[in-house]
């Protein structure tokens, strides 16, 4: 019922509007054509600098408002930058906003169509348009500069001392993978996947038909499917990034980063945490504070709910999580746990795994 | 039949318009109903078809974005018309995810493609280009008319697609395999994917047999006088878009065929290494799912300046006429296009920095790209610079033209945060790029549109829009549209992803649901008023004041020397000679010189 009162409602307010706007056509018309152009025109010429006012006054009014909902300081070290950079854009940008819309809106108000106006035959200028020509391509260069200094930091070679961790996407939630004890990713073959108790597909037994041998450096491998991962703070982490199936992205809003996780093509991404994860519920005074990982790549209908979480913890408490994780394999067949824990030789130099064991790979940031 | 006479009389004789014409314009044409209305061959019939199967998009496309904006401010509130409306597809009042995916996806391909790509530069390269180069059609008036015919066609499929069980597709405007390529990981992926590929291979061709059509034209049929540098700057723009669509949609059409093969013939391009929930691992190996986002955005980025540059060059003719003051700079107007012509296909990867490419090839884009600014700088200085000292006429026309203008700043700013790929690491698919591409391409192209519909529509129609009504149009859906789109760039900030159907289980952005609660309810109140507008439309086509004079605007360019009701064939007599450039406006104290003006030999050089 309340449905249609509400149609009805609008429908009313519609022939009102009509009637209103079909009378206004009119009346001009018996007034003179000329006439009431005339009238609209300072009409619209007004509403041109009440806009421009209002509208200023609605950026400011907006950003006093929702300025203390955007993200606070960065949690990583790198997302200084970010935040750094972001501010020295709005600073150019914000000029460059102000000055052509005051003049967008002041020039109509002040030259609306008056009697007798002259207007100003000017069809070009040559010293004008290079100056706004050159001017603009300086401060982009300028920005340009920053940005790709910046760029180079965040996409090249990690630190030595970093942490790898690899996730791994899938519809929908994050698979987490730590080398285990010898420091080195097993390898791993995607038809090898079982749900149930190999996740990753890691290559744990000899296969003729997919032509792999079992790498013994996957035994000791830890695998977490709660979607929930465990780094250091202030040291910095690698992540090797994978897709199970569609494209996923990682998407770290309080480390300013993000990349795709792409099935097949292997990415990274690392950054250093600044704070723990209990400082930073202290800091936001959200007791519920968790560094989230937002799927950022629409991945199919559950999209919205691929949610990981980071745990920024100390070395200390990092160390103690690992102890208390067992290796996959370990999970994966209990009867061979622990005396039949395999030898750690024969380890090739791999920190990733690529397909079939074949090419024994670095990590590939690249398309190929 | 004498349609076809006008045509070959036309191609026979090219571009050479002599006395010989004389009978087309007097020769009184033979027409059906369904050779004057259906299968029109006469390039203002076929503009208004683009016109209005646009406009039917553009509410089909504005009522998906209500209902999932609906589902934004309201997820936890059930309201049962929408199962009333949706049937299965929100049980319990309540949109699935799977029919909310549905709707973003669909509102973003037809808006793209069929509103501001047929709509658009479809209505109005039609309409214009003939009457305002001083042709009497277009040079292949059959092409003209498939052109129109194959966008029917892929808006019947694409409309189809929505009443398939498994729904129309669901995996984004993008369609970024493997999601698109797997209809086990995506209900949309199954029938849908499959309308939705044939829909878009369909709009290519109308795209291409239009965009040949637009640049032959332009090319060959301009009247006596007409040099290119006297050309108007819409003819400039949508020769320009022509050019882009032309070389790029079959880069696209490439791309989806690739994707059909993946879908149903069991290749590899883009698949590599998947284990599907619940499907197990596939067979396919060695594809790369980058590829296609490669072939993708080589459309992709060309495809946001074929929505631009019809705008562009409407804002400039209607901008200038109604500042009754030249353009200024017309060369550099023409230069910049031609930049961001050449610059579109060179900018692609910047939707790819986090994809996976190289970083290093990725710095050769965010290069190329913030080079993109400067022409667009050039142009809004010399808008301002137009509006600078002239005698200004609110037209509706014109208040849509300071508009875009406006909305072409705020979004065009935001663009130098998104192409410095340090800040779009941060950046990329949030709310941040909707609210850019938003900005400066919808709300900026609809603009344009709105601009070319209220300034031409006394030419199209021979009768006036509610001046009333055009202003509450105006000034609301100006409000409205910043409102929506301004406080989106603070959940951008914020990192809020783009694209979710629930945000209420985050910790990071659930602090958001007030701002999407009032950007709904303002949606819905612009929403409203384009209806108001729609209403405005098809009552003043037969209602509306009627057109008493040849050149209401008092404007210099060719289309208003034609009849107020043009004939298929444009000018009665012979076509108008031209002596001069279209922006000849408070010259020497005259308010206007129209193009057919000789030039007199007193008169000042500009």
């Amino acid at each position: 019922m309340s449905t249609y009162f509400v149609i009805a409602v609008i429908v009313l307010v519609f022939v009102v509007i009509f009637q209103i706007a079909k009378a206004s056509e009119y009346v001009s018309i018996l007034k003179g054509e000329e006439k009431a152009r005339k009238q609209n025109n300072k009409i619209n010429g007004f509403l041109m600098i009440a806009f421009l006012f209002l509208g200023l006054i609605g950026v400011f009014y907006c950003h006093e408002i929702l300025k203390g909902r955007i993200l606070g300081e960065s949690a990583s070290v790198e997302g200084e930058k970010v935040d750094e950079m972001l501010y020295i854009t709005t600073v150019v940008c914000g000029i460059v906003f102000f000055i052509t819309q005051i003049l967008l809106f002041w020039f109509p108000y002040k030259y609306q169509e008056k009697e007798n106006t002259k207007v100003f035959f000017f069809p070009h200028n040559n010293k004008l348009e290079v100056f706004w020509t050159v001017v603009p391509a300086i401060a982009l260069s300028v920005l340009v500069v920053i940005g790709l200094r910046n760029w180079f930091i965040f996409t090249g070679e990690a630190p030595k001392n970093a942490l790898v961790v690899e996730i791994t996407g899938k519809q929908f939630g994050w698979i987490m993978r730590y080398p285990g004890k010898d420091n080195q990713f097993g390898k791993k073959y995607f038809r090898n996947i079982d749900d149930a108790s190999n996740t990753l597909g890691l290559i744990w037994a000899d296969n003729a038909e997919f032509n792999q041998k079992a790498d013994p450096a996957s035994y000791d491998d830890i695998v977490d499917n709660s979607s929930t991962m465990y780094v250091v703070k202030n040291r910095p982490v690698k992540l090797i990034i994978n897709s199970r199936d569609v494209i996923h992205d990682v998407g770290l809003p309080h480390f300013r980063m993000k990349m795709d996780a792409v099935p097949g093509t292997p990415t990274t991404l690392w950054f250093t945490p600044k704070f723990t994860t209990s400082e930073m519920k202290e800091k936001t005074g959200n007791a519920n504070f968790e560094y989230e990982i937002a799927c950022d790549q629409i991945c199919g209908n559950g999209h919205y709910s691929m949610k990981g979480i980071i745990k920024v913890v100390s070395q200390a408490s990092y160390d103690e999580y690992q102890r208390m994780q067992k290796p996959y394999y370990l999970t994966a067949f209990p009867e061979k746990d622990p005396s039949a824990a395999p030898p750690a030789a024969d380890t090739s130099k791999n920190t990733t795994a690529p397909n079939k064991g074949v090419v024994e790979g670095t990590v590939n940031k690249t398309l190929h | 039949m004498s349609n076809e006479e006008v045509l070959h009389s036309q191609t026979a004789t090219g571009h050479v318009h002599d006395t010989d014409h004389d009978h087309n314009g007097h020769h009184h044409h033979h027409e059906t109903f369904i050779t004057k209305y259906v299968f029109s061959q006469d390039h203002k019939m076929i503009a208004k078809q683009f016109l209005i199967t646009g406009m039917f998009w553009a509410v089909m496309g504005g009522l998906m974005s209500v209902l999932f904006r609906v589902q934004l401010a309201y997820p936890d509130e059930s309201f049962p018309f929408l199962e009333t409306l949706l049937g299965k597809w929100a049980k319990g009042g309540h949109i699935s995810a799977d029919a909310y995916y549905a709707l973003v996806t669909t509102h973003g391909t037809v808006l793209v493609f069929f509103v501001l790509t047929a709509g658009l530069s479809g209505t109005f390269a039609n309409f214009l280009i003939p009457l305002q180069i001083g042709a009497r059609d277009m040079a292949s008036p059959f092409l003209n008319m498939l052109s129109y015919w194959f966008f029917l066609a892929a808006s019947v499929v694409m409309l189809s697609s929505v009443f398939v069980e498994t729904g129309p597709f669901s995996g984004g405007w993008t369609a970024y395999p493997p999601l698109s390529a797997l209809g086990s990981a995506s209900p949309g992926s199954k029938t849908g994917m499959d309308l939705w590929l044939i829909a878009m291979a369909l709009f290519v061709v109308s795209s291409l047999l239009g965009g040949l059509n637009y640049i032959a034209t332009i090319l060959n049929m301009r009247t006596k006088g007409m040099t290119m540098t006297r050309l108007p700057l819409t003819i400039w723009a949508l020769f320009f878009t022509a050019v882009l669509g032309v070389l790029s949609f079959p880069v696209l059409l490439s791309g989806f065929i690739l994707l059909i093969f993946d879908r149903n013939f069991g290749t590899s391009f883009y698949l590599s290494d998947i284990y599907v929930n619940g499907v197990g691992a596939l067979p396919n190996e060695g594809g790369s799912a980058i590829l296609y986002q490669h072939l993708f955005w080589f459309l992709g980025h060309p495809e946001v300046y074929i929505i631009i540059l019809p705008a562009m060059g409407i804002v400039s003719e209607v901008m200038s006429t109604n500042a009754r003051k030249p353009i200024f700079g017309y060369m550099a107007m023409v230069g910049s296009l031609f930049a961001i012509a050449v610059l579109a296909f060179l900018v692609w990867a910047h939707h790819m920095f986090v994809s996976g490419l190289n970083p290093f090839l990725g710095s050769f884009f965010v290069l190329l790209t913030l080079l993109i600014a400067v022409p667009s700088a050039i142009k809004v200085f010399n808008w301002l610079t137009t509006l600078w000292r002239g005698n200004i006429r609110f037209t509706p026309g014109m208040l849509y033209s300071i508009g875009f203008v406006s909305m072409f700043i705020s979004g065009g700013l935001t663009g130098i945060y998104l192409g410095n790929s340090a800040l779009d690491i941060h950046l990329h698919d949030t709310y941040f790029i909707v609210a850019h591409f938003h900005i400066v391409m919808g709300v900026a192209g609809i603009f344009g549109m709105y601009a070319g519909i209220y300034h031409w529509f006394p030419k199209m129609y021979g009768r006036y829009l509610n001046n009333t009504l055009a202003y509450i149009h105006f000034w609301i859906t100006f409000v409205g549209a910043y409102l929506i789109f301004w406080p989106m760039h603070y959940e951008g900030l914020a990192g809020m992803p783009r694209r979710y159907y629930d945000y209420t289980n985050w910790e990071s952005f659930k602090m958001f649901a007030g701002v999407n609660l009032f950007i709904t309810v303002v949606a819905l109140i612009v929403f409203a008023v384009q209806i108001l507008f729609l209403f405005n439309f098809f009552y003043s086509i037969f209602k509306g004041r009627k057109v008493t004079s040849q050149n209401p605007w008092g404007s210099n360019t060719l289309e208003w020397t034609a009849p107020i009701r043009p004939g298929h064939g444009n000018w009665e007599g012979e076509i108008p000679e031209v002596h001069r450039w279209a922006y000849d406006y408070g010259k020497d104290g005259k308010d206007f010189i129209a193009q057919t003006t000789p030039v007199g030999a007193e008169e000042g050089k500009h």
